[in-house]
This record gives structure tokens, sequence and C-alpha cells, in this order.
């Protein structure tokens, strides 16, 4: 993981010095950004999206000369191998983009499905919104917990299921069914924050 | 936990039983209401034993109570799709009508309330009124959203008429209101009916504008309420509930203080809406709000906002697909206020009685859930 990442920030290195280079006529275009406070200074941005290089005597859309180039990359690199030695986690701001994307994609996705009995294999017009709008009443803070029906201790996923099932009139989804898990993060998101409460009837 | 509170209520049961007991002994024609009170307490106390015959709760309760002028029933929320897609749906309507039919004696007549239809279809709506042609007493119909949306009422007013009208029944003034009106949310987004009907029928879609009787209504209304005196007790069937419960499901009729000030001035006013499949009570100065059960399943009460009036169902249980519905009947007494009967298919029915509302929850109780929801 950590080999492949930095095997990325150096190709990423190197292609900024590769555009700086052959490329004269073009600034260094997404890479640059105009510096925070006014000063309209060059600044680099490395593909970590964190390691930021102010270039004191360039400015802010100037295309740098293939010599200065490629001393901007070896400063960046060293910038990016100091932060490195410093650095206690090992997780960048695009891992945390990264992870909000997902989880909000699921989400949607589990709205989307909550919402169309025909995406979960329903036969008769029902879909879960219609007994639990805004995913009332499924208290996934509940579960697991003995279930007097099904005579068992149950989780939420089963009662996903007892309901695809039964009112729905569908099929059970395998319990690695993307649908599933998008179910799943919906429901979970409605109750964000509640204190878990397993065995709560 | 539950075994000892459960104990402790036995206990507390059996010795208000023994006091019952001394009390019978010692009964006299003065002294019954007051045993009648003890044992209504009983029942109350009531958990794990099931009623016995010992309880006189129903006999001495029907002596002092004045007789109601008359009852009519309701049947409301069918949601039904046609009946190849969900048979379900039409049973449940199909039950009601059974059991409304089987009422000795019968109810003056029914009031249907509103979303007869899920996505407002023809064929939907035509199966709605061969099932409810089955009554045998006289039906009022009142339109719901599930039926307006798709053609704007279209079918809805050639099968069953104007959807705002009135009419006088022993001595009191019935009003069918239209609230489900929304402002225009589908030009702008060039929707087609069907996307519109779809998007209503949502009830947590948040694209949809709110209920509201509108401009139109307000004034028809306004016109219909010029003719009648202040002292005759007034009756309104309203789809939405005509006050602000939820807004983000539409519990809710946006111009609903408007409908208030037009109602303050008359003596009794009483609110009988759908929309909410709940169990639904609340007071506004004069005005009493009833809810109506659906045929077809419950909906959980708001995350908040709910009348403090209301005592909750106890939430359904899903694996029986008749919990938390049913239908109801409504017993108007002579000043208009009435008792409101929740008849739970699944349950003991439930009574909100008029002394309920009359004295802002203090008497007449109705039984609060074991259970309540989350």
């Amino acid at each position: 993981m950590r080999t492949a990442k930095l095997l990325i920030l150096v190709v990423g290195i190197i292609g900024l010095a590769l555009v700086a280079t052959s490329f004269e006529r073009r600034t260094v275009g997404a890479q640059q950004s105009k510096a925070s406070g006014g000063s309209d200074r060059l600044v680099v941005q490395l593909c970590d999206g964190e390691t930021k290089l102010e270039i004191a005597d360039a400015r802010a859309g100037e295309v740098l000369p293939p010599e200065k180039a490629r001393e901007v990359a070896r400063r960046m690199m060293a910038a990016y191998a100091e932060q490195q030695a410093k650095q206690v986690s090992k997780w960048t701001a695009r891992d945390r983009l990264t992870w909000e994307r997902e989880q909000k994609r699921v989400i949607e996705e589990g709205y989307k499905l909550f919402h169309d009995w025909r995406a979960l294999g329903g036969t008769i017009g029902i879909s879960c919104d219609m007994c639990h709008p805004d995913a009332a009443a499924t208290h996934p803070e509940t579960y697991p917990k003995f279930q007097t029906q099904l005579k068992r201790v149950a989780t939420l996923r089963d009662m996903i299921n007892w309901c695809i099932e039964n009112p729905m009139k569908g099929k059970p989804l395998p319990p690695d069914d993307p649908r599933m898990i998008a179910l799943e993060a919906y429901i979970t998101s409605t109750r964000k924050g509640v204190p878990l409460e397993p065995g709560k009837h | 936990m539950w075994p000892l509170k459960w104990k402790k209520r036995e206990q507390e049961y059996r010795r208000q039983r023994e006091e019952f007991f001394e009390a019978v002994k010692r009964l006299n024609r003065r002294d019954f209401l007051k045993v009648a009170g003890l044992s209504a307490a009983v029942f109350t106390a009531k958990t794990v034993v099931p009623p016995h015959s010992f309880q006189v709760v129903d006999v001495v309760r029907a002596e002092p109570q004045e007789k109601p002028l008359f009852r009519f029933a309701y049947i409301s929320d069918t949601h039904l799709y046609e009946r190849e897609l969900n048979e379900r749906f039409v049973n449940a309507a199909l039950r009601a009508v059974r059991d409304v039919n089987a009422l000795d004696p019968p109810p003056d007549f029914v009031i249907f309330g509103g979303d007869l239809a899920q996505l407002g279809q023809p064929k939907e709506l035509e199966l709605g009124k061969q099932i409810l042609s089955e009554l045998k007493v006289p039906v009022k119909m009142m339109v719901g959203e599930h039926d307006w949306f798709l053609d704007m009422g279209e079918k809805w007013r050639e099968l069953f008429g104007p959807e705002n009208y009135s009419f006088d029944h022993k001595g009191v003034h019935f009003i069918v209101l239209m609230s489900v009106n929304e402002k225009d949310f589908w030009t702008e987004r060039n929707m087609t009916p069907m996307e519109r009907m779809l998007t209503v029928a949502q009830l947590d879609n948040p694209i949809q504008s709110r209920f509201e009787v509108g401009e139109e209504g307000r004034e028809w209304l306004r016109r219909d309420l010029a003719k009648v005196s202040k002292d005759t007790p007034i009756i309104i069937f309203s789809h939405s509930p005509l006050y602000k419960y939820y807004r983000p499901w539409n519990f809710w009729t946006e111009d609903a203080e408007a409908i208030h000030e037009m109602l303050f001035p008359f003596k009794s006013v009483t609110v009988i809406h759908g929309h909410t499949h709940q169990l639904l009570t609340h007071r506004i100065q004069n005005i009493h709000f009833h809810g109506m059960l659906s045929t077809a399943w419950p909906w959980p009460y708001a995350p908040e906002g709910l009348p403090k009036l209301t005592v909750p169902m106890e939430r359904p249980d899903p694996f029986d697909e008749a919990d938390g519905t049913g239908w109801g009947t409504v017993d108007v007494h002579r000043d208009g206020y009435v008792d409101k009967h929740y008849n739970l298919w699944s349950r003991n029915p439930i009574t909100v009685a008029k002394a309920y509302l009359e004295s802002w929850g203090k008497e007449a109780i109705p039984p609060a859930p074991e259970f309540p929801p989350y």
C-alpha cells in the first residue's frame, strides 16, 4: 500500500517535471494555484493533495524553464520526505475524501433501493418507504435482538430480508449483495449518533 | 427487570380486586358510580391477567352517559393497486366493507377518508368505487393526494363529483374539504403526470410542496360557513390533518391557521382526517381533531411534533400485516362533539371520548401503549 502510494507520488513528480520541461508553453495547470493571502506567487501542489510549495521567485501562471522546474521538483520531493518523516498517520486527505465519497455513494444507492420495490425484487408494489418514511421505525441501533416471531436473536440484515420476503413478496438477498450493503448503509445513516442499544424492545 | 415489574403489577391488581369485591358487597344505588370508578382502575392496572367477569365497567358506563345522537362509520386510505399487482390492499378494503356492513344497528353513513388509489390510476379508482359500492349505507367520498396528482382529480371528479361539498345531517353541518392541493413543483422540472404522481405518493419526498386548502378552497369554505349559524355543530372531513404536525411528511396543512380563524367563531367544530394512518388526537380551542386508521398499513409516528393529547397506539407488529390497520366509527353527540372509535383489526378497539378532549386530557384517558413508538 505504502510502496504503491510512494510510486504514484514519484511518478507524479516526474510528470510535473516533464510537463514543465517538454511543454514549455503550457503552465503547470492543475498543479498550480494562487497562493492564499493575496500573494500571486506560483504555488505548486503535489499529487498527494496535501504538499504545497510556494515558489518565491515565480509568479502565478508563469511557465518555468526546464532547469527551474527540475529544481522545484527536487524541492517538492524534499518537502514530501520531510513531511513523511514527521507524519504519524499513514492516511492522507485523499484517503479521507475517498471514505466520504464512497460512504455517500452507497447511502444514496441505499436510499434509491429503499424507495424502489422493483430494484429489490418486490412483486406487489410495496417498497420499504411505504412503512418506513425516512427509515423511521427501523431502529437499527436495537439489533441484534430476540425477535419473538423468528424465535431467535436476529440482526438488522435478517429483518431487511424478512421484509423483502414477506410484505414485499420478493426473494431474500445474499448477505454480500451490494444492495443489502447499500440498504444497511442508508438505514443506519438515518440513526447516526443514536446510542447503540442492542436488545432493546 | 420485567418479571419483577409484572409481579408488582399483579400484586397491585389483586389488591384492587379485593377492594373491588369488598365494595361490591356494600353496594347500594348511590355508591354504584364510585365502584364503577374503582373497577375502571382495576381494568387499567391489569396487564398480565386478562379481564374477568367481575368487571362491571361496561354496564355502569352505559348508564350515566348521554346517548349519542347518531353514529357514522369511516373507512380510509385503502391505497388500492390493481388487483393483479396487489391483492392484500384489495382484501383489506373488502374486509372493512364487510365489517361496516355487519354493524347492527347500521351507521347513518360512511365517510371514505381519501387515498382510495395508490397511484391515481383510473383502474385503481374504479376498483375502489366497485368495492365501496358493496356498502349497504350511503358513502360520502373525500379525495386524497394519491387519488389526485396523476390527472389533477379529473377521474376522481368524474366518478365521485366535486372535491369540496357540504351536507346537513340531524342538525350537524358536515363539510368535506379538499386539503391536499400543492403548489406547482412539476412544471419547472418538466415532470410527466406519472412522475408528479410518484413524487407526491412518496411520503418522504422533499421535492413536493406542502399540502394546503389553497385560496380557492378557503374562499369556498368561507362562502359555505356564511350560510351556517354559529351554534350549529360543524364536522369537517379533510384528508390531511387540518393543523401542523410534521412538515417533512406532509402531516400538515400549510394554511391551517387561516382555516382555524374561520372556525373559531363556531360553538363546536370537529375535524376528522385521513393521511396519517394512526391514532391521532388534537385540540385547538373549540376545534377537536381525530385521525383515521388506514386499511392498508400504519404509518410510524413522526419523530417530532406529536400533539400533546395524542395517546399513541402501540407500535404495530410487522409480522402481522393487519396490525395497526382497521376502520372505525364516530358517535356524534348533541353538541356536535364526538366519541371516536378506532377498530383495530389485531387489537382491542380504542375509544377517544369527547370527555377526554373536553377535559384537555384529564378524564376518560385512552389506554397507554406498553411499547410506545421508537
